[in-house]
């Protein structure tokens, strides 16, 4: 135990740490050995990295309270990064401000331990919410649409997000890993396997997937990110997680292949309103909606697996 | 105080409930005398562009306003327009000539200010340019030394538009251009910098329905 932090979970942040240095001392190699390519996005993205890290650290160390209220603020700028680039009407701003004050209430729920109000608020509450405000507001013109891109945002980014908060609090069923490991297992499976997939597809890809949406995922891409994560999932599981290795490695299966759905999402989103970067919030990354895609899908989906086999 | 209000107010508030797209900030005049020209959506464009500098410059910006509506009651907005904000007041009502009408720009620019300027005059209807006015023209046209350097927003309409109280979090676009070089007329002057404002607003991210009617 170090810091109060369980066994295995330490040693997970010490290696993701590792592969930071790493990834650092690699880079400044090869601006030693090629100083006249410039590497900014890729200085950027490896800061970046350090700064998203290192915040994600120190709210997990403090305590359970500090980590809900910070995904509740990832969550907030998600839902305003994404409220932001799809076009809505004037007339929504009151909907909209409702939209965000959910965001309170989701995190509140999720501190309190309340599953049953955590799981149902979006998907009853808001969902026949937000449309009632819309008709007291009046504006009938382009109602469907409106009512559709707001809860849509609404799940994505608050609703969907919340899991990774709520898995904080589900009993500790295994000690060595504490209420930390979960979590830990949940991110690092979903952007390694983010990274696999490029890396993957940067070597060996050739059959594109869905080239409408996004012409650099390869099926090689997606299938090598795929294995990768099964297999390291199914070895890290029963170590993060109270999940059995065979248990591990569907999970890993589950956050690949979701992983790949939430990115591609996201894309076409971006793709339909034509812009690359939902924003330029993280430097070398682009916009918070851009780390936070796969997410979307991986963490609610890899939630109730959990859920559903042990609790 | 007006150091006080940017550090713990303004600052913050766009930072976190806001949030900005910023491009090409390496083109932003860092020291006066200047003369930023963007388009005027809600009462936050002041504030957003203010807040793009450091604290240590912010006294240096000095945005234009009209005098008859953020001064003429006296009270507290005209103590926040003045004491916290530090705006050069312009007096719409004609009756201090062309000359006196810029005094206290021509002042500013003397001073090595960097002054904020809105051609549209008013903030209008949300998201939407009006008619540009020349009055731009007149306070350079015997300063062509001067860089005037149009910045295009897009957001801040929806987050407060004209005539609502509530403030809703949206990201916003500032987009930074370069410089438009003062021509030999005023409407020719007001047509480039028009133009300039159009070419900016395709690098925008954020979009809503009446940008999207009006393109």
């Amino acid at each position: 135990m170090f810091f109060n932090i369980p066994q295995y979970s330490f040693y997970t942040m010490a290696t993701v740490v590792g592969l930071l240095v790493l990834a650092t001392v690699v880079r400044l190699y090869l601006k030693n050995k090629y100083p006249a390519t410039d590497y900014t996005e890729l200085r950027q993205r490896i800061q970046s990295w350090w700064v998203m890290i290192g915040l994600l650290f120190v709210v997990l160390t403090v305590s359970k309270t500090a980590a809900v209220v910070f995904f509740g603020f990832l969550s907030f700028l998600a839902l305003k990064e994404f409220l932001s680039i799809v076009p809505t009407r004037l007339t929504d701003r009151k909907v909209i401000f409702w939209a965000y004050l959910s965001i309170p209430f989701q995190y509140y729920w999720v501190s309190a331990g309340w599953y049953g109000m955590f799981i149902i608020f979006i998907p009853v509450y808001v969902f026949l919410f937000l449309p009632m405000c819309m008709v007291l507001k009046g504006d009938t013109k382009g109602f469907i649409r409106s009512a559709g891109i707001i809860h849509w945002a609404t799940m994505l980014t608050v609703f969907s997000i919340s899991h990774i908060a709520f898995l904080l609090m589900l009993p500790v069923k295994n000690e060595l890993a504490g209420f930390v490991g979960p979590v830990l297992f949940l991110l690092f499976m979903t952007q390694f396997n983010d990274v696999c997939q490029y890396v993957w597809g940067k070597l060996l890809g050739k059959h594109k997937i869905i080239p409408k949406v996004s012409p650099n995922k390869t099926w090689e891409g997606f299938l090598g990110g795929l294995v990768t994560i099964t297999i390291c999932a199914g070895l890290v599981a029963p170590l993060l997680t109270p999940l059995s290795n065979l248990q591990g490695l569907m999970a890993g299966a589950l956050i690949g292949a979701s992983g790949f759905i939430g990115d591609v999402v996201i894309s076409s989103v971006k793709r339909d309103l034509d812009i690359k970067d939902s924003g330029n919030f993280i430097p070398g990354h682009g916009g918070i909606l851009d780390r936070l895609d796969s997410l979307t899908y991986t963490a609610p989906l890899f939630f109730h697996f959990l859920y559903y086999t042990y609790y | 105080m007006k150091i006080l209000f940017f550090a713990l107010i303004v600052k913050p508030v766009v930072l976190i409930v806001l949030g900005i797209n910023l491009r090409n900030r390496e083109k932003l005049p860092m020291s006066g005398p200047a003369i930023i020209v963007a388009n005027h959506n809600s009462h936050l464009d002041t504030l957003v562009l203010m807040s793009l500098y450091p604290l240590s410059m912010i006294h240096k910006v000095r945005p234009v306003a009209a005098a008859d509506y953020f001064l003429g009651n006296g009270g507290f907005l005209a103590w926040l327009s003045l004491v916290c904000i530090g705006i050069i007041g312009m007096d719409r009502s004609g009756k201090s000539g062309k000359e006196g009408l810029f005094k206290g720009c021509h002042q500013a620019l003397d001073n090595n200010d960097i002054l904020i300027l809105f051609p549209e005059g008013s903030r209008g209807k949300p998201e939407e340019m009006s008619a540009l006015k020349k009055g731009v023209y007149f306070i350079v046209k015997d300063r062509p030394h001067i860089p005037v350097t149009p910045v295009m927003m897009h957001g801040l309409g929806r987050s407060l538009p004209k005539g609502e109280v509530l403030l809703v979090p949206f990201n916003c676009d500032v987009v930074v251009g370069n410089s438009v070089p003062v021509t030999d007329n005023s409407s020719s002057y007001v047509d480039a910098i028009s133009e300039q404002f159009k070419q900016l607003s395709q690098y925008c991210l954020t979009k809503s329905d009446t940008a999207e009617e009006s393109l």
